[in-house]
């Protein structure tokens, strides 16, 4: 966990020195470029790599009732047999984070009274799925937020979400409610693995690398609004020359922190793909969730499917022929007759 | 057998997290805490590859000298051949979701029995080699290099996990550790470990047509004796059609109904029921295995087994083939069995109820109607005269088994039947139950007497909320479609809540079925008095 915060710190410290010597065309410009490429193209890789291997068998989880007799009542959400129940299903998945709502916290009891013996509650826990899908939401607004420094005009739903954000108008420059709730929910995904204890004991640096680094950026944003302001205009001047492809540095007065968020950004870009947070595309490619389930209605091809080898009724019978013929049982070939060559 | 300890023993007796981190520690073989492992004549008999004389408490397990590479090459091809492998082994973000909704890890607080540990076991190996961190900085982000004491963890932990898919239903990303576990243990059939009591049935039902190994006299036999049974309980005899051609029907069910208590009184209410619509049906002595033991081995194993339903269906040219109550049985069946076999012979066609004229259009392709489903549309169509009244000496409660519940989605059918043949019926607690069920602890090929205790332990969680509803309600019953459920509910049901009998559903089917010309009723059909005779009979 340490080396983790550790990385990251070292990330933000060799930005920051790298301002102050000059290096903004190595961290402003040269970064960047490369870890939109090695994003972009990682991505690409990871999912051709996944879906260069069939899917052999038709394997949805099955959470409610399939569809079967008229009488019976289907399960239309959680056990979809058609594709378009499989969108709505994994659009409850994606964006409402369904299974995840279904969480509960176990807790064993050894002398229940209502058992008289051990018991096992099931507590609801939504905690997790409150605060992945604040979390996920948030950041999906202050991603959308950030347009304002790469077009013009402003597109004005994007001037929307702004108004919208801020509307506690608290502060100037005014107060987005999604950046300090971005802060709250990543503060909790990351007390959750360092105190409990399961999480604690399930944990690699490669959970705590990508939640350090969001802090980081989060921080540094945080930062650049509220306290060690950016000089907007400049940092919109810099990001459209970027996104021209004809790079403006000199003249401008980007400060520091600038330099540490985008260099920030530019590392989780660059983690992104060789990292868990391919779960992002990952979710749709995922056969117990995108499939239907109707594994008895339409057959599903296995691509490799090994030929048919097993133990055939002509074996069966000549092994079993005697024995089969004095218990009466019905024969393709009666014992006295010779199997056919 | 050890003797087991008390519940609330065994709930104290789990152990904390230990102190070194996971990659740190290894699984202790301790007796009880592994299968026995299978012989090597059966998996030389099966041509499995390389078979071996092992033995999982000794150091070494004699694996072939190669068995690196072999391991090494057999991942690869499975994740060449398997998206899902490929995909579970990337996305897992470590969120611990699924860590409490393992029976296993509940009833052990063995970290790695949670169901994210469990994949991290495979996970781990797969960085190394297919993760640019994994690469360059490997123990540090959790990548590490095969050994043989990797080999011994991977086996400790594929044979913890019943395949129950529940941490798939709780995933946010529906990380499937059956899939995870079906592979691992693949993988460790490449090198020639197995466990003697899944790869013994797989011999059986290669050679013999099921997993018990009965004989086609034998299998007669049986069969015939359950009906004389069934003529002791009801006055009729009902008819036992084997191997033969020109039926309508094909009918299928586990073997273990036809030799095992309280199994077979599931298989004489089928009987029963089938006597009774005047079915025009058979069995076959060569496709008399609904179950399927390799598909707790290899995903091959499982096709070849399976492929008796199709050919059989085909020789004895029926129209479509009626599957009985079982778990993994419907797993294969509802997902795999098209895939690995179809497409269906031609005499085959979309199954029609003969009674009642529904069509069961749900199944068009496998051509395999579940027991529950032609059974529920026959009471919905008042074809069968019922009379629960017989059933009132139970209260009883309902068992979704894993792989109906989570790989297929029937729950309400059982239920439907069970309202209609018991008055009183009670729910479980919520969140064991329906697509949320536990499993019974002993499924996918563990419910052997050598883990007993362990089977106690994953089965804490669906014997506590047996418990409950017993000490809360009164129940004194658990009907159940699973014939593993049949097999290792009853110690379950002893263990947590001693007093409680497990029953398949068309047991309580036949008791409550009032048949044509029958006698009247004053046994059930495990042969003891019906309580409740008497007052009938004041009644009238």
């Amino acid at each position: 966990m340490l080396e983790s915060l550790l990385v990251v710190l070292l990330i933000g410290a060799i930005a920051w020195v790298g301002s102050y010597m000059g290096l903004t065309i190595l961290f402003g410009v040269i970064l960047p470029y490369v870890a939109v490429c090695v994003f972009v193209i990682g991505l690409v890789r990871r999912m051709v790599y996944w879906a260069k291997s069939p899917v052999p068998f038709a394997i949805p989880t099955t959470g409610g009732q399939e569809r079967s007799l008229d009488f019976i009542k289907h399960d239309k959400l959680d056990c979809p047999n058609t594709k378009w129940g499989v969108v709505v299903r994994m659009f409850l998945e994606v964006c409402c984070f369904r299974s995840l709502f279904r969480n509960t916290h176990a807790v064993s009891f050894e002398q229940d009274p209502v058992s008289k013996g051990p018991r096992l509650v099931y507590y609801s826990s939504k905690w997790l799925w409150f605060f992945s899908l604040l979390f996920h939401y948030c950041f999906f607004i202050v991603f959308l937020r950030h347009f304002r420094f790469f077009m013009e005009p402003v597109p004005c739903c994007i001037s929307f979400i702004e108004a919208v954000d801020g509307f506690l108008q608290i502060g100037s420059p005014r107060f987005f409610l999604t950046g300090g709730l971005l802060l709250v929910a990543i503060l909790f995904l990351l007390c959750r693995r360092i105190f409990d204890q399961r999480l604690r004991y399930i944990s690699l640096i490669n959970d705590y690398f990508p939640l350090f680094l969001l802090l980081g950026i989060v921080l540094s944003g945080l930062c650049l609004r509220y306290f060690d302001k950016a000089e907007i205009a400049q940092v919109k001047i810099f990001i459209m020359s970027l996104t021209h492809f004809s790079p403006v540095v000199s003249n401008l007065d980007l400060n520091a922190m600038f330099i540490v968020h985008l260099t920030l950004v530019c590392t989780l870009l660059i983690y992104f793909p060789f990292s868990k947070l391919v779960h992002m595309p990952g979710i749709f490619f995922s056969p117990t969730r995108n499939l239907p389930t109707n594994t008895r209605e339409v057959r599903h091809i296995n691509p490799w499917n090994p030929p048919k080898q097993f133990f055939t009724y002509p074996e069966y019978e000549d092994r079993y022929r005697e024995a089969m013929a004095q218990a009466g049982l019905p024969l393709e070939k009666q014992p006295n007759q010779k199997p056919a060559e | 057998m050890a003797k087991l300890p008390t519940p609330q023993m065994l709930l104290a007796s789990r152990p904390e997290f230990p102190k070194e981190a996971w990659l740190d520690t290894k699984p202790l073989f301790a007796p009880g805490s592994y299968c026995y492992p299978e012989k090597k004549e059966t998996m030389e008999l099966l041509h499995m590859p390389n078979p071996h004389d092992w033995d999982p408490a000794a150091d070494d397990w004699n694996l072939p000298d190669n068995w690196e590479k072999i391991l090494c090459d057999a991942f690869e091809e499975r994740l060449e051949k398997h998206r899902s492998l490929k995909l579970f082994m990337d996305i897992c973000v470590r969120c611990g979701a699924c860590a409490d909704k393992c029976h296993f890890f509940l009833g052990t607080n063995d970290p790695k029995n949670m169901p994210v540990l469990r994949a991290e076991l495979l996970r781990s190996l797969y960085r190394r080699d297919h993760s640019m961190l994994g690469k360059l900085l490997g123990k540090k982000v959790g990548a590490r290099g095969w050994d043989k004491e990797v080999v011994k963890e991977l086996f400790y932990y594929a044979y913890q996990c019943t395949e129950c898919r529940r941490c798939s239903l709780f995933c946010p990303y529906g990380i499937d550790t059956a899939e995870i576990t079906a592979i691992v243990r693949e993988l460790m059939h490449e090198v020639g470990l197995g466990t003697h009591w899944i790869m013994d049935p797989v011999k059986n039902c290669s050679f013999t047509g099921n997993h018990l190994g009965i004989k086609p006299h034998s299998f007669k036999e049986i069969v015939e004796m359950l009906a004389d049974d069934c003529e002791t309980v009801t006055g009729i005899r009902p008819k036992t059609p084997f191997n033969e051609k020109g039926h309508e029907i094909l009918f299928i069910t586990p073997s273990g109904d036809v030799f095992a208590d309280p199994g077979i009184y599931t298989f004489m209410g089928y009987l029963l029921l089938f006597h009774e619509l005047d079915l025009d049906y058979t069995f076959s002595t060569y496709a008399s295995e609904g179950g399927n033991f390799g598909s707790f081995t290899t995903f091959n194993m499982a096709k070849k087994l399976n492929a008796k339903m199709y050919a059989e269906a085909e020789r004895l040219g029926v129209k479509w083939i009626l599957g009985g109550e079982c778990g993994h049985m419907w797993r294969v069946i509802n997902q795999y069995m098209e895939t690995y076999n179809g497409p269906t012979p031609p005499n085959m066609v979309v199954p029609k109820s003969p009674i009642t004229g529904t069509v069961f259009s749900h199944a068009a392709a496998t051509k395999m109607v579940h027991i529950t489903e032609f059974t529920a549309d026959l009471i919905k169509h008042n074809k069968l005269k019922l009379d629960p009244s017989r059933n009132d000496h139970i209260i009883t409660t309902f068992h979704d088994s894993c792989n109906p519940a989570r790989a297929m989605g029937l729950m309400d059918e059982p239920r439907y039947i069970l309202k209609h043949v018991c008055k009183n019926f009670v729910e479980m607690p919520e969140n064991t139950i329906r697509e949320q069920t536990f499993c019974c602890g002993a499924g996918s090929g563990l419910n052997t007497e050598e883990i007993m205790e362990l089977r106690m332990r994953s089965g804490m969680p669906r014997g506590n909320a047996l418990r409950y509803v017993q000490q809360k309600y009164g129940v004194n019953h658990m009907a159940c479609v699973c014939a593993i459920d049949r097999a290792t509910l009853p110690p379950l049901a002893n263990y947590w809540a001693p007093g409680v009998t497990v029953s398949g559903l068309h047991e309580l089917v036949a008791n409550a079925l009032v048949m044509k010309g029958e006698a009247k009723r004053t046994m059930d059909l495990r042969q003891e008095d019906l309580p409740n005779v008497a007052d009938d009979e004041e009644d009238q």
